[in-house]
């Protein structure tokens, strides 16, 4: 299942610059593998050392914060987007 | 070490003040790995905790006294050695807004020294946007940015597109689409272009990052994030100040993204840190609407980190469901001894209905919340009579006027006759016999 991942611009040395990737995954845990498996060292950015995504980061199933899905087990299908973003205040 | 351009100092001031920056770059707030002071805001190397400036504060130290603050402009630009700049700053008037002695509101609630921290008049938009705005914009033009930008709850857009004006930047800024007529046309005179996104806030500010990947713009509250919230921090030194240069016991602020809340407390340790004030303890108390409360919610239930919400509530310019300072906002509430409660739509526009009655301060509904909250706590003993208690209030109600419509009373149409105003005042004071106004 194709799913297509968006970049931010500070992990993108990770993907030589590409600010988006496809990957194959049915869930978000499955996703964060298959992106270190392409990009590796990608993964230790974004999960601490239990495997968690690091509090400062949020992550979205089409626009959807996963925190109101099923976090890291939220599931995925073909043609999902997913977007990993710092977390930004402002106002 | 030149001199400031002394079209923008008065007086004696010009030899108080030297322009040479006195920070030195960035580091992770987390993890403390360093950063040059470029447009960055999250730890990229490391654990993506947000940035924060870092000072040499023996150089602030050796620089400013409280004679040489007192000499500097009416403005945020008095502390400009506690800010984020290297050369002239983009000075639109902001800052040092009024301390107001709060009497009758005091009385009203069973206080006897009570504040309040007028940024409805801050300019040039009426919010205490405008002093983190300021600050980001002159460092978006050190930086050599051309087009500056933001995502916003409608304040910030206000303050963002009016000082980009005047600073001859091009301007794009997001608001979600459901924004108060006087927040999106607030902006629009400024003619920047204006995105009304479909959807909250926080898929604004989504957006927004994603949009600040591709395009080489300022983003204030991303990538300049770090310079933008050290703005802040001038709340914090203005009412030391304008309190004779202490510390007060108290204050109460709202919540949003927790920025303010934390910023605040860094200016309060920053001149005690200096010696321009004496330390001693402040407690911090932060507000919230229920209808968007992920940090009362998360403190309520002794929580560091925050379950984020869908913001349901009139106080949309403090709506935010996934407030990126939130851990450290609930730290400081913890820490200082203060709380952190929310109230409800309906309190709120009665807390700016009571700031205006008693006080003739017309604030929108992050500062009725603030009110609101400040009487709750009243209510529940959190706030010792006594102690000198600072509400800080950050916008202004003409912004928000969808808000009280309908909670004002209607206004008396009458002929231009004597006898037709004759019985309009009758029937007038026959109601306010009715319904007699409290004595405060």
């Amino acid at each position: 299942m194709a799913v297509l991942v968006l970049i931010p611009t500070p992990l993108q040395k990770f993907t030589a610059d590409e600010s988006s990737a496809e990957v194959e995954a049915s869930s978000v845990n499955g996703l964060l593998q298959a992106l270190e498996g392409r990009y590796p060292g990608i993964l230790s950015r974004l999960c601490d050392e239990g495997g968690k995504l690091r509090r400062f980061l949020n992550v979205y199933v089409n626009s959807e914060d996963i925190r109101f899905l099923e976090n890291q087990e939220t599931p995925l299908k073909d043609g999902d987007e997913v977007s990993i973003v710092p977390a930004v205040a402002g106002g | 070490m030149p001199l400031l351009a002394s079209s923008y100092y008065c007086g004696s001031s010009v030899t108080a003040t030297l322009s040479r920056s006195t920070f030195t770059g960035l580091r992770c707030k987390e993890c403390g790995h360093p950063y040059g002071a470029g447009a960055k805001h999250v730890c990229e190397d490391v654990c993506f905790g947000p940035l924060e400036v870092v000072y040499d504060y023996d150089l602030i130290k050796s620089r400013v006294s409280r004679a040489t603050i007192e000499a500097g402009p009416v403005s945020i630009w008095r502390y400009r050695e506690f800010l984020p700049i290297e050369g002239d700053p983009i000075d639109v008037g902001t800052g040092f807004t009024p301390l107001l002695k709060a009497n009758r509101l005091a009385k009203r609630l069973g206080l006897k020294n009570l504040y309040i921290k007028n940024d409805g008049v801050n300019m040039p938009t009426l919010s205490f946007k405008d002093r983190v705005v300021s600050v980001a914009l002159t460092r978006a033009k050190e930086l050599g940015f051309t087009t500056v930008s933001c995502a916003s709850t409608g304040n910030l857009a206000n303050s963002t597109a009016a000082i980009a004006a005047h600073a001859g930047l091009d301007c794009c800024v997001f608001i979600p689409s459901d924004l108060e007529l006087g927040k999106v046309l607030g902006t629009l005179i400024y003619n920047p272009t204006l995105m009304a996104v479909k959807g909250n806030y926080d898929q604004v500010n989504r957006l927004c990052s994603e949009v600040a990947n591709t395009y080489g713009w300022g983003f204030v509250n991303i990538n300049l994030r770090p310079y933008y919230s050290e703005g802040s921090k001038t709340l914090g030194y203005e009412v030391i100040e304008q309190l004779g240069w202490q510390l007060p016991d108290h204050i109460v602020a709202p919540l949003a993204s927790g920025s303010l809340f934390t910023k605040i407390r860094k200016g309060f340790d920053e001149f005690i840190k200096v010696g321009l004030v004496d330390e001693k303890p402040v407690r911090f108390s932060g507000a919230q609407a229920e209808g968007c409360s992920p940090i009362a919610q998360a403190f309520a239930e002794g929580r560091n980190f925050i379950t984020p919400v869908k913001p349901n509530t009139i106080a949309k310019s403090i709506a935010i469901g996934n407030p990126a300072d939130a851990p450290y906002a609930i730290d400081i509430a913890n820490r200082t001894g203060g709380t952190i409660a929310a109230v409800s739509d309906e309190e709120i526009v009665a807390g700016i209905q009571l700031l205006a009655e008693t006080e003739g301060v017309f604030t929108e509904t992050a500062g009725g919340t603030t009110i609101a909250v400040l009487k709750k706590l009243v209510e529940q003993g959190k706030i010792d009579p006594s102690e000198t208690t600072v509400a800080y209030i950050t916008g202004n109600g003409l912004k928000t006027l969808e808000a009280i419509t309908g909670a004002v009373a209607e206004p008396l149409t009458i002929e231009p006759q004597l006898a037709s105003f004759n019985a309009a005042w009758e029937r007038a004071q026959a109601l306010h016999r009715a319904n007699p106004k409290p004595l405060a």
